[in-house]
């Protein structure tokens, strides 16, 4: 059935040409090249990365002047946040995983799922032009009054961000309205897959906070442009109001980042597993409950700007709460895979590693949520540690997960498996020497965001530089064993992994309207009906193989 | 005429029509009510009654509001998600609003006094 | 009518299985994009409350630049015009092409008053030099005062920057209340320090809020060509209906504009 698939139509040859990409209305096409863009950009705010770590391996001047660092750093930040991490997982895998999941023909409004595609790219735009015309450097938070009046292209550089808000809220409205009315026959909310109901709590992030984050910029913009005085001192104005306005949204987004990767978690472990996964309602209302409570806690990242005593203190105390659903989740995760089969393919490995990875990052997010020792912590780098691990040992582990758990179903072709364990441990090994390092000198006090420093530090930069360049050799590997498996790859069956999700009930790749009928949707976790068929490399239903 | 005529087919319509349509004289008594309200406000600012006339507009604004979104806006024919979403959205309008306040009300000028003395005295 | 009901029947595009399934999704999708704007706009309000509650002397005493029976005006065009709106998703339901037509136009005409007001009064304050910032160089007949320049900055460097950071060791202190002494000088009915404050919120929130009339129009414009071309009817009406409900939504916000600017005591 599957071999015999390869000419058969799929929706990578349904329609040639430019413009059948760049107006298509086809979810699988947009999330493809929502992949690629944001894989473009992973790359370059990476580059920007690797610019910062070769500065900082001698204090005083490396390979750039002061004013020129304070630009790498806030691109690397803008770059990775607004143009990686915030579109990720949703627009380069909920994008094509959704509908499929749900056994749908497409979003429930493609035309404006293809609006947050080129709104995206006009964003991409216009953050890279303001590079070109006098790079930003007031760290990707832009903080009044600075970024109220130095002379680089503030402007530019929210202007993006605020483009790109569009497209994030459109891709939420667009999630959520699917999720809610084109789910098939027989799938209830209590048989929805985690990771919509993970991208579905996105979703209402994405919809209530960017909002907020579009006022925020433009209230910056005119700031700028007209002196409207709100968030600028000699006029009356407040500028801790500024971070009150900005970290409502940034602190949502950041868990916009988190949810979906914990969504692709589940899908992970319970497949490699080979186990039901356990405890699903409470992972699902986990989900839920970390997008209302996300919303309660941003002034933890104001404890020392300036917030009054009474409002630290609320704030202090709220953060305590946000920890407990994640916990749940890794507790049931962990739960699942005890006593099950596992198995150590690609996707594993970089799901155990967010186990690990995650773990810490969120433990010592406690450190920096309780206020006394917030104090010393904060603008040092056991902040930048805490939310790389987060982030990066967190999302951008789930996303390469994510990538080569469906880079069969999308593209229709394995990769090698050598070469991904090989990546997949080299990211890990390059991340821990990275970032490690980054926990001690922080609480030693050296300060984020600084070109130089103190010659006592320098022993964990240059560790932490030179994790900085195994990871690049790591992400070498891993994007050469993915792009040759485009030409050289094995034919991926339709269930290579073993899923019972919907996704993985069609060819790999899917043909241009998923599927013909809705199929019937059962509990998206019942793995004991799958067996593996040797002629094909892949899973098939029980009944089909003892027919065959 | 027509909206005699409309009124009749109303009921065939209805069958045919995806939405519920709201009768002519609801609208019609919405609007009224909005007017009056609108005019109470106004009015209700020239009786001095302290912080009172603030949470008096408002709890009038509040009222319109209601009115626009249940009948003009079809809430109350509508399933209950489009109520929750607009009220959660309102609901998290005022966290917002009410944290900021609460902390703007107790900034503190000088944690240490005499330390960093006020630029304006 | 029923030449243009059977034209109006609307093809449902393919990825939705029924046309209730493509009816309900839609209207959904324009529930949860009006969350947002609440959202937008709720940055805005948090910004007035935080500044009408710490500096509240400056909003009595600011508001009285401007004018409430234009405000009030403002309010009643902007009612009618949501019940013409009503009234047209009605129409179109119904199937009555011209009196939706009608409606429609009425409506414009409402927003397009709206806007005609709102320039009237932005002519005002811009001709008072009653505006935000440092704009604020206010010449009003009331008091026949002249102020001729901005706020007091201690200033240490070259005039053409517009503000300048205390250094460290004088730090601001943060964001000063009502004082005593501040309610005193007020009662005595003399110009409150940063009054521009008022002007900054009155205008981006008013100012926000006009672009969000004239896209409204601009929606509503594109619906009236197509309504006069007969596309509408009670098989395809949803486009009228999304109108409406974000014209509702324009309506909404101010119905809390007007009491929060216009009203205060």
């Amino acid at each position: 059935m599957n071999g015999s698939t390869a000419v058969a139509d799929n929706y990578l040859s349904h329609g040639r040409g430019f413009r059948s990409w760049f107006f298509t209305l086809d979810h699988k096409r947009i999330g493809v090249m929502y992949l690629a863009s944001i894989f473009f950009f992973l790359i370059l705010g990476g580059f920007f990365a690797m610019l910062i770590r070769t500065e900082l391996l001698t204090p005083g001047r490396t390979i750039m002047d002061a004013d020129t660092y304070n630009q790498v750093f806030t691109l690397h930040g803008a770059v990775m946040i607004f143009l990686f991490i915030i579109p990720g997982i949703p627009a380069a895998f909920g994008n094509f995983v959704l509908p499929v999941m749900l056994g749908a023909k497409d979003v429930a409004f493609p035309r404006l799922n293809l609006l947050s595609y080129h709104l995206y790219v006009v964003g991409a735009i216009f953050s890279v032009v303001s590079i070109l015309l006098g790079a930003v450097d007031t760290g990707w938070t832009f903080y009044t009054p600075y970024s109220t009046t130095t002379h680089t292209s503030v402007v530019s550089m929210t202007l993006g961000a605020f483009i790109l808000g569009f497209s994030s809220i459109f891709t939420g409205i667009n999630f959520i309205v699917t999720i809610h009315r084109m789910r098939p026959p027989g799938m209830s909310w209590n048989r929805l897959p985690l990771f919509l109901w993970a991208l579905y709590s996105t979703a209402i992030i994405q919809v209530l906070a960017t909002p907020v984050l579009g006022i925020t910029l433009l209230l910056l913009i005119v700031e700028r442009l007209l002196g409207i005085g709100i968030f600028d001192p000699a006029l009356g104005g407040d500028p801790v109001l500024y971070q009150h306005f900005f970290w409502f949204y940034s602190h949502p987004a950041v868990y916009i980042m988190i949810l979906p990767a914990m969504g692709v978690m589940s899908e992970l472990i319970s497949v490699f597993s080979r186990k039901h996964i356990f405890g699903y309602k409470a992972i699902a209302y986990s989900s839920v409950a970390i997008a209302v409570l996300s919303f309660l806690v941003w002034g933890h990242h104001m404890f020392t700007s300036g917030q009054s005593d009474l409002g630290n203190m609320i704030f202090s105390a709220l953060t305590f709460s946000v920890a407990i659903p994640s916990a749940i989740k890794v507790f049931n995760w962990l739960a699942t895979m005890y006593k099950g089969s596992i198995r150590l393919d690609t996707p594993m490995l970089y799901a155990l590693s967010f186990l690990l990875l995650f773990g810490i990052g969120g433990l010592t997010g406690l450190f920096l949520g309780a206020l006394a020792t917030d104090v010393h912590l904060h603008d040092t780098y056991f902040v930048v540690a805490h939310f790389h691990y987060t982030m990066m040992g967190g999302v951008l582990i789930a996303f390469l997960g994510a990538m080569h758990y469906w880079w069969p179903k999308m593209f229709g072709r394995m990769y090698s498996e050598k070469a991904g364990r090989l990546a997949a441990f080299l990211v890990f090994v390059g991340f821990n020497l990275t970032f490690f390092s980054q926990f001690v000198m922080g609480s030693q006090g050296m300060p984020r965001r600084y070109y130089n420093y103190l010659d006592r530090f320098q022993p964990y930069h240059v560790l932490s530089t030179i994790g900085a360049y195994v990871l690049a050799v790591a992400f070498v590997v891993l994007a050469g064993n993915l792009i040759h498996s485009l030409f050289r790859g094995r034919k991926a069956p339709a269930n290579p992994w073993g899923s019972a999700t919907l996704e993985w009930m069609c060819a790999s790749p899917p043909p241009h309207d998923n599927f013909a009928e809705p199929p019937e949707a059962g509990d998206p976790y019942d793995l004991e009906h799958l067996v593996y068929d040797e002629s094909i490399g892949g899973y098939v239903p029980r009944t089909a193989r003892e027919g065959a | 005429m027509s909206e005699i005529r409309s009124e009749r087919e109303h009921e065939s319509r209805e069958a045919e029509s995806l939405g519920h349509i709201v009768p002519l004289r609801v609208l019609l008594a919405v609007w009224f009510a909005l007017v009056l309200l609108s005019l109470a406000t106004v009015g209700a600012v020239r009786v001095e009654l302290g912080s009172l006339n603030l949470w008096i507009a408002l709890g009038i604004a509040f009222v319109k509001a209601t009115l626009v979104g249940l009948y003009f806006m079809h809430l109350r024919y509508d399933q209950p998600f489009h109520a929750i979403a607009l009220v959660g959205s309102l609901l998290f309008v005022v966290l917002f609003v009410g944290l900021a306040l609460l902390d703007t009300a107790h900034y503190q000028h000088e944690l240490i006094p005499g330390y960093a003395p006020a630029v304006r005295p | 009518m029923r030449r243009s009901e059977q034209s109006a029947a609307r093809e449902i595009p393919h990825h939705f299985a029924t046309p209730r399934q493509a009816y309900e999704s839609g209207k959904l999708g324009m529930w949860i994009f009006l969350a947002t704007e609440v959202l937008l706009f709720g940055g805005l309000f948090a910004a007035y409350a935080v500044y009408r509650g710490n500096h509240p002397e400056v909003f009595v005493y600011a508001h009285r630049f401007l004018d409430a029976r234009l405000g009030a005006l403002n309010t009643l065009i902007l009612i009618t015009s949501s019940l013409t709106m009503a009234w047209a998703v009605r129409s179109a339901q119904l199937g009555n092409r011209r009196l939706l037509t009608l409606l429609l136009a009425l409506t414009l005409l409402g927003g397009g008053a709206f806007l005609g007001v709102k320039i009237v009064e932005y002519e005002h304050k811009w001709k008072h030099g009653l505006l935000w910032g440092e704009q604020y160089r206010p010449h009003h007949p009331e008091t026949a005062q002249e102020h001729s320049s901005a706020p007091e900055i201690p200033r240490e460097t070259p005039p053409g920057d517009r503000t300048n950071i205390p250094p460290a060791a004088i730090g601001p202190p943060g964001l000063a209340s009502s004082t005593d002494e501040e309610r005193a000088a007020h009662a005595s009915a003399k110009e409150p320090r940063n009054v521009h404050l008022f002007f900054g919120v009155y205008f981006a929130m008013t100012g926000l809020h006009g672009l969000h009339v004239i896209a409204g129009l601009l929606v509503i414009g594109w619906v009236f060509v197509r309504a006069r071309g007969g596309a509408y009817g009670p098989s395809n009406f949803e486009p009228v209906d999304r109108a409406g409900l974000y014209w509702h939504l324009v309506d909404l916000i101010w119905i809390f504009l007007f009491p929060l600017l216009y009203l205060i005591h």
